[in-house]
């Protein structure tokens, strides 16, 4: 292409061209003159061509121009090119040239004339639109200008005149605008400021009468000022705010040097954070802090602090804000101290607010319900946003995805003026271009029929390998928690305590371990499998490690929802929900003090050995569908404990700061960039549906199921005496209904839409024909775009016709114009 | 357009703010910038130029690898050698700021990223420009291979008339749907 069209500067006569305008409209002409005469179906010799006659004269330096043009750009990919486009493909005369180059799809980026008619055509355009609907500030952002109203007008006016005619009509068309649609006008102009500055002026000029200058009264300049202070203090503020952005500097570096895989890794455990500090800051000032003000009358054997409690999260701690067990069930008073005597159902007076005016009250189990349930239905909300913003992202509507040329136009960023960070910034993008054209090449590999055979056989023999080591794992888990249940049943009073204690931890270092190593089994399997492209060997590692936790928690649910929960007393538990708070609190310990030790055995020691004994360069690879999916499962684990155990998003923050620190460190000390490097398209995406769709929807699932059918505990808690946690919320709407009878309405929608299926049933029916016609219009948007598409294509087929046609012509005149000369030469 | 700040003139300024999309004190902090630029003879002088090398020395321009087709696209002079009046360098700053809009921050963009000044992003153009992404250390260059793919997978995405080349049409349509390139387009003083 570039030998042919565009000529570098070695070409005189094209870069002689370019220079100016007028030129262009010269050629202009030229090309619809012809265009004209190939209409007339005249090749007739009364037409004169100017240029083409010049031409003659100067075919040995286009020659020559060709031959070193070759010299200085011939490529390997020369036959590529001529494959995708023939226009390319042959050898053009320079005048050929000349009228390509002044197409005015290839000018617009270039020439000053271009951007006046083109801002010319604008400025009618909104004129015209400011006629007819003046409500509409915004206009077009389409580049491209009508040819009709480029070309054909530019063609048809004399080639000196035109440029200076053009800026007259547009100076004529910026006055009949309004003054702010001028000034956006004339600033979004890519024309250079002293251009800008004559037209202004001469815009100005034409209309004296009003506008003397800038003279601008005294008090209006001060509101400016003032303006301006405001602004700038805004904007400095903004730019504050986005330097506290956390680990900025932390994700840049690890991002600059590991590209965007293991990014997506640490930007997941942020958003896990955001997740966890909503959940926390909800139930801390709704639930933590009201209980913590007012503390319920405690039993006197308070045991004592022993350490042991920071790991198995019992003795201690079972009485204190953090479990369930500690809320009160009856309605918090100012003066809740005073008459506190009793623990009955004191829900007198109804709402917060109705007696706000005598004394504040809170009504505990309605608060509770309530704000798990609020703090689960904007999480679900959240959740599904993000997801369908980054479905959004990652997945046009039309199919060209222009990931690569995306990826060279727009990831520099110029604001990066620091050299390392210039050389980060490049590594980084070499390391995401070669990313994707890893992707885009494995797509063309073929196998043969016995490959492919084979291929299965070992996919087969892995999976049944997996799926047979994982349902070993889960069988074992359901059994040894039956055992560990049995041991509890048989009163283990004459055991010491602390070991009594200790051997609670037994079941979820269990677990642990079995999330430890079987990752490692699968990834033996994987490599026994050798996918060809690394992002399909990260969705199948994905959905095994998937089942392996899926299947565990759905044991471990069983275990605490149908055994604990079902028979409590069998245990010797008073309160079988803090004993659930309690596993699941040990369960998210272990599995962070076992993501430690992974970290510990798994890379650094690994680096070491590798390093030291193997003598190897290579570092071990940072495996980012298994962290995060270790972290998926301690969320999971994080909002099951919810309901039972209100802080345990506080301990899921500590430790995904804790984390987040431990695994940078140990990703720039001991791992290395991936050696084939794959690009994480649609990564952030299927991490978050994940999150969404096992995790959260199990855990709302399992949390909605002990609300509503569960019997909670009947001395502890604030749903104690009542039949389900559901009816915390009936009883008080009853009462209101008591209290008030206005309020009747309020009840029989309770009772309608939240005890009724129905409701649930035409809601979820309105929500899937949304979704339907949703993927109606997008399917629309997608057929019209592909016939756009091919409207296009057909438009450059055209223009490859029309200049094939010229060239043709050029060439015809050309022979026949030396036959002529040697003909004269010959008399 | 004098030579201290309180010299810039009202007029002028007011013109500057109008034409450009930088705030009063984003201008008088440029003057003050590229006052500092100037050779000590040229100060009195609104038109005076600053060579390209001069401008390169600014921390802001200094490790871009395309600083130099910066100057190159923002210079209005006859020679073509990159220099800046004070106004090419408002104008420069006014591409680049947080409130210019997505068309001009990507028509200027192409400008810079068209080597050859053509009008087109060609072959040539593209190698180019992914030469500068990538820096010039051996180990994070390309390889001639995968830089052919690279081409001619970009032509293939982004090249809609199918002409081999990207023109600034089609290059405003890929930039329209990367959501950071606003952010990114950006140089502040």
């Amino acid at each position: 292409m570039a030998r042919n069209v565009n000529f570098d500067l070695n070409h005189p006569l094209v870069e002689a061209g370019l220079e100016s305008p007028a030129d262009e409209d010269v050629v202009h002409n030229s090309f619809s003159e012809l265009i004209a005469e190939q209409s007339q179906n005249g090749l007739s010799d009364a037409f004169e061509l100017q240029e083409l006659q010049n031409e003659l004269d100067e075919e040995g330096r286009d020659n020559l121009a060709y031959l070193t043009g070759r010299g200085l750009n011939d490529r390997e990919w020369e036959d590529d090119e001529r494959q995708t486009d023939p226009l390319v493909g042959e050898r053009w005369s320079s005048d050929t040239l000349k009228v390509l180059s002044s197409m005015p799809s290839r000018t617009i980026g270039r020439s000053r004339g271009a951007i006046i008619s083109q801002y010319y055509n604008r400025t009618m355009q909104l004129r015209r639109r400011r006629q007819s609907r003046p409500s509409i500030r915004d206009f077009s952002h389409s580049a491209r200008p009508s040819i009709r109203g480029y070309g054909m007008e530019a063609d048809c006016i004399d080639a000196e005149g035109a440029g200076a005619s053009k800026r007259e009509r547009l100076v004529n068309n910026l006055q009949n605008l309004s003054v702010s649609d001028r000034i956006r006008m004339l600033r979004a102009m890519p024309l250079s400021l002293a251009e800008k500055s004559e037209l202004r002026t001469s815009t100005l000029q034409k209309e004296r009468r009003t506008r003397s200058g800038s003279q601008i009264p005294c008090c209006s300049q001060l509101k400016y000022y003032i303006i301006i202070a405001v602004r700038q203090c805004w904007y400095s503020w903004l730019s504050f705010l986005h330097s506290l952005q956390l680990w900025q500097v932390a994700l840049k570096r690890v991002s600059g040097r590991f590209g965007t895989g293991v990014l997506s890794y640490f930007l997941f455990l942020k958003t896990l954070l955001f997740f966890n500090l909503f959940l926390f800051l909800v139930t801390g000032a709704f639930l933590v802090l009201p209980q913590a003000v007012h503390p319920p009358v405690l039993s006197a054997d308070r045991q004592s602090f022993s350490g042991l409690e920071l790991l198995t999260g019992a003795g201690y701690f079972s009485d204190t804000v953090m479990y369930y067990g500690y809320y009160c069930n009856y309605t918090l008073h100012r003066s809740c101290r005073d008459d506190d005597g009793g623990q009955n159902i004191s829900v007198s007076t109804g709402t917060t607010s109705s007696c706000l005016s005598s004394h504040h009250s809170y009504n505990m189990p309605l608060a509770y319900f309530f704000i798990i349930g609020a703090a689960f239905f904007f999480t679900c909300i959240i959740l599904v946003y993000s997801m369908s913003k980054s479905f959004g992202q990652s997945f046009r509507i039309d199919k060209s995805h222009s990931i690569l040329a995306m990826k060279v136009f727009c990831s520099w960023d110029f604001k990066v003026i620091k050299k390392t960070s210039v050389k980060l910034m490049s590594e980084k993008i070499c390391t995401q271009l070669k990313e994707l054209l890893a992707e885009v090449n494995q797509k063309y590999v073929k196998n043969t029929v016995c490959q492919q055979l084979w291929r299965l056989m070992v996919h087969g023999l892995a999976w049944a390998i997996c799926i047979a080591s994982t349902s070993a794992c889960v069988y074992g888990i359901y059994h040894f928690s039956d055992f560990m249940h049995q041991q509890q049943q048989q009163a283990l009073t004459n055991k010491h305590p602390m070991l009594k204690e200790a051997s609670l931890l037994a079941l979820p270092a269990l677990v642990s371990l079995i999330n430890l190593l079987l990752p490692g089994l699968f990834n033996l399997a994987a490599w026994m499998e050798d996918y060809e492209s690394p992002s399909v060997g990260t969705y199948v590692a994905i959905g095994r490690n998937l089942m392996l936790k899926v299947s565990v928690l759905c044991v471990l649910c069983y275990h605490w929802l149908g055994r604990v929960a079902a028979d409590p007393k069998s245990i010797n538990l008073t309160c079988w929900e803090n004993f659930v708070g309690q596993e699941l609190y040990r369960f998210l310990l272990m599995d962070f003090i076992f993501i430690l030790l992974d970290t510990l055995f798994g890379e650094f020691l690994w680096r070491f050995f590798s390093e030291k004994v193997l003598k190897r360069r290579r570092k071990p690879v940072f495996d980012i569908a298994r962290n995060v999916l270790e972290l998926i499962y301690g969320q999971t684990l994080a909002w099951l404990g919810v309901l039972f155990t209100p802080l345990l998003p506080a301990v899921q923050i500590l430790k995904l700061l804790l984390l987040f620190y431990i695994k940078k460190s140990s990703v720039m000390m001991n791992c290395q960039a991936p050696r084939k490097p794959y690009r994480v398209s649609q990564m952030t995406t299927i991490f978050i549906t994940l999150l969404c769709f096992p995790s959260f929807l199990g855990a709302s699932v399992c949390v909605t199921y002990t609300m509503w059918s569960i019997t909670p505990s009947t001395s502890c808690g604030p749903f104690r005496g009542l039949k389900t946690m559901f009816q915390a919320g009936k009883r008080w709407v009853e009462q209101l209904e008591r209290d008030n009878p206005n309020l009747s309405v309020l009840a029989r929608a309770h009772a309608y839409l939240v005890e009724n299926p129905l409701f649930l049933f035409v809601g979820a029916g309105i929500f899937l024909i949304v979704i339907y016609f949703h993927s109606q219009v997008v399917d629309g948007q997608r057929k019209i775009i592909s016939l756009l598409q091919e409207q296009i294509e057909n438009e450059g087929e055209d223009k490859k016709f029309l200049i094939t046609r010229l060239q043709h012509i050029h060439e015809q005149k050309r022979t026949s114009k030396r036959r002529l000369k040697s003909q004269d030469s010959n008399y | 357009m004098g030579t201290t700040a309180s010299q810039l003139g009202k007029d002028s300024l007011a013109e500057y703010q109008e034409l450009t999309f930088l705030t009063k004190q984003e201008i008088l902090l440029a003057h003050k910038r590229f006052t500092e630029l100037l050779h000590k003879d040229h100060k009195g002088d609104p038109h005076a130029r600053v060579p390209m090398d001069r401008v390169l020395t600014l921390p802001e321009l200094k490790s871009n690898p395309f600083r130099k087709r910066i100057c190159h696209v923002f210079s209005t002079s006859e020679q073509k050698d990159g220099s800046l009046t004070f106004e090419d360098f408002l104008d420069l700053l006014s591409a680049f700021s947080d409130s210019a809009t997505l068309e001009i921050k990507s028509h200027y963009a192409f400008r810079i990223f068209d080597f050859d000044d053509d009008g087109t992003l060609d072959s040539g153009d593209l190698e180019k420009l992914v030469n500068c992404l990538t820096g010039d250390t051996d180990d994070t260059r390309l390889t001639t291979e995968e830089m052919r793919q690279l081409i001619s997978n970009i032509l293939e995405e982004s090249d809609i008339d199918k002409d081999g080349t990207v023109n600034l049409s089609e290059f405003q349509h890929v930039i329209s749907r990367s959501p950071d390139f606003v952010s990114s387009f950006k140089i502040v003083l």
